[in-house]
């Protein structure tokens, strides 16, 4: 175990460094979701009233949007030099290594988010402090759900010709469970009586997710990976 | 550690859905032996390194590592291999001592930095280590990737293209590092096309071409036995 977290430790640490030095990802993935916030904040809201219940919905599209950005952007970088077979070559566990991308994914998705929670209360009238922590959480489970798969598949399609066509294909309907759990939790918060109990069920629902995607992407990560 | 002195690979054949990239390859290698993959573009060589690395499983035949073979010794196999891809698996982003140091310590050497700094000074770049590896000329990267791939002190070291891009003075580095990487019993399995670069280096080669063996005689020029044998 111990061996484990170190591994996953190093290439979280690794991709974080990696990251400061060219700001590559970070810049893109948060210009996407800024502009696409805005882009519906332009075309939805009239006299600074935005239409009903739109906001829970616009947030998880931002995060899947540019969620698969980052994805690719990602393992774009991992490609250019091989260095995901170099990786795949150490005598790491390969799950760990797996787990160290999926850990460095989650953080610049959590940078993107806690830019874009902000500006879609700002925009959309949404009520972002009426229950934060259980907002948190449904914002976390469903990050994890989106990107433990995204990343076992941008992995998977890396040395694929069409891995930019490939990934949305695979991955959107895959996390459309994990979606429309984020959006209906969320809009359980968001609504102008939120309904916290309503939002744990989503909530419930999006660990249970969580653990399906994650126990299938540890399990398979080794066999895709070599074949 | 899973240690090995022979590598062994029997009828190995590797295909991606009808498209065979191998077929029936069959070589032997002691420790100190120095074998070159030898072929035209597409030959299967990058295949067979692959799947000599673990990276790829053989769809036919099989590879023994000593009396292993990678599904059953895994991890512990692969830290007896070291390979030098023709990408040359380092971040750009990273300085030279910070990709030795990352792969060092996902190796699980005891001191990984210090490991670092002997390569850097074995590369002949103690000086520019602290240079992120985007500022480096193709030689240069080439010579830390080599370091990199011999950090571990792996029993089998494959490389793929090793010369592509250096000049001859680099070349000539980098035939010594080989050589003193056979006087250790390190087993080398490279694929080049710098023929003249590897005559009297190879123990012995392997031609490949359409992702089959051809046979040729054993002695002789390499130049003129690789020409006779994808005539």
């Amino acid at each position: 175990m111990t061996a484990f977290l170190r591994v996953v430790a190093l290439v979280v640490r690794k991709d974080l460094t990696v990251e400061v030095r060219s700001l590559e990802v970070l810049s893109t993935t948060l210009f996407f979701a800024i502009t696409v916030v805005l882009l519906f904040a332009f075309g939805l809201v009239r006299e600074g009233v935005p239409p009903d219940g739109v906001a829970a919905a616009i947030l998880w599209i931002a995060v899947a949007f540019s969620g698969t950005l980052a994805l690719g952007r990602t393992f774009e970088r991992e490609r250019q030099s091989d260095t995901l077979r170099a990786l795949l070559l150490a005598p790491a566990d390969r799950p760990a290594l797996y787990t160290g991308k999926l850990g460095g994914m989650l953080l610049l998705m959590a940078l993107v988010e806690a830019v874009l929670v902000p500006l879609v209360g700002l925009f959309f009238q949404a009520p972002i402090f009426a229950d934060p922590l259980r907002l948190a959480a449904l914002l976390a489970a469903g990050t994890l759900g989106f990107a433990a798969i995204g990343t076992l598949f941008a992995a998977m399609l890396v040395r694929a010709r069409s891995r930019d066509v490939l990934l949305p294909v695979l991955l959107y309907p895959m996390t459309v469970p994990v979606m429309i759990a984020g959006v209906r939790g969320t809009a359980a918060l968001f609504q102008p009586e939120p309904d916290p109990a309503l939002a744990q069920f989503w909530l419930a629902l999006l660990v249970f997710f969580d653990v399906v995607f994650v126990t299938l992407a540890l399990w398979t990560f080794e066999p895709l990976m070599t074949d | 550690m899973s240690d090995f002195e022979q590598l062994t690979a029997s009828g190995v054949g590797r295909h991606y859905g009808r498209r065979r990239a191998l077929a029936d390859i069959s070589f032997s290698a002691r420790a100190g032996d120095v074998v070159g993959l030898l072929g035209p573009n597409g030959a299967g060589k990058s295949t067979l390194l692959a799947i000599l690395g673990t990276l790829l499983a053989p769809s036919a035949g099989r590879v023994e590592y000593g009396v292993t073979t990678a599904a059953e010794a895994g991890a512990t196999l692969r830290a007896r291999i070291g390979m030098l891809g023709h990408d040359l698996f380092l971040y750009p982003e990273l300085t030279a001592r910070e990709n030795l140091t990352f792969f060092g310590r996902l190796y699980g050497l005891p001191d990984a930095a210090a490991a670092a700094a002997a390569a850097l000074d074995r590369a002949g770049l103690a000086a520019r280590a602290d240079d992120l590896v985007s500022s480096f000329s193709r030689g240069m990267r080439q010579r830390v990737a080599l370091e990199r791939a011999l950090l571990h002190e792996p029993r089998l070291l494959l490389l793929d293209e090793p010369f592509t891009g250096l000049d001859q003075a680099s070349s000539a580095v980098l035939v010594a590092r080989l050589r003193e990487a056979q006087a250790r019993g390190v087993i080398t399995v490279l694929a080049t096309h710098d023929l003249d670069v590897v005559d009297g280096v190879l123990t012995e080669a392997v031609f490949l071409q359409g992702g089959r063996r051809r046979e040729t005689p054993a002695a002789g020029a390499l130049r003129d036995r690789y020409r006779e044998a994808l005539a």
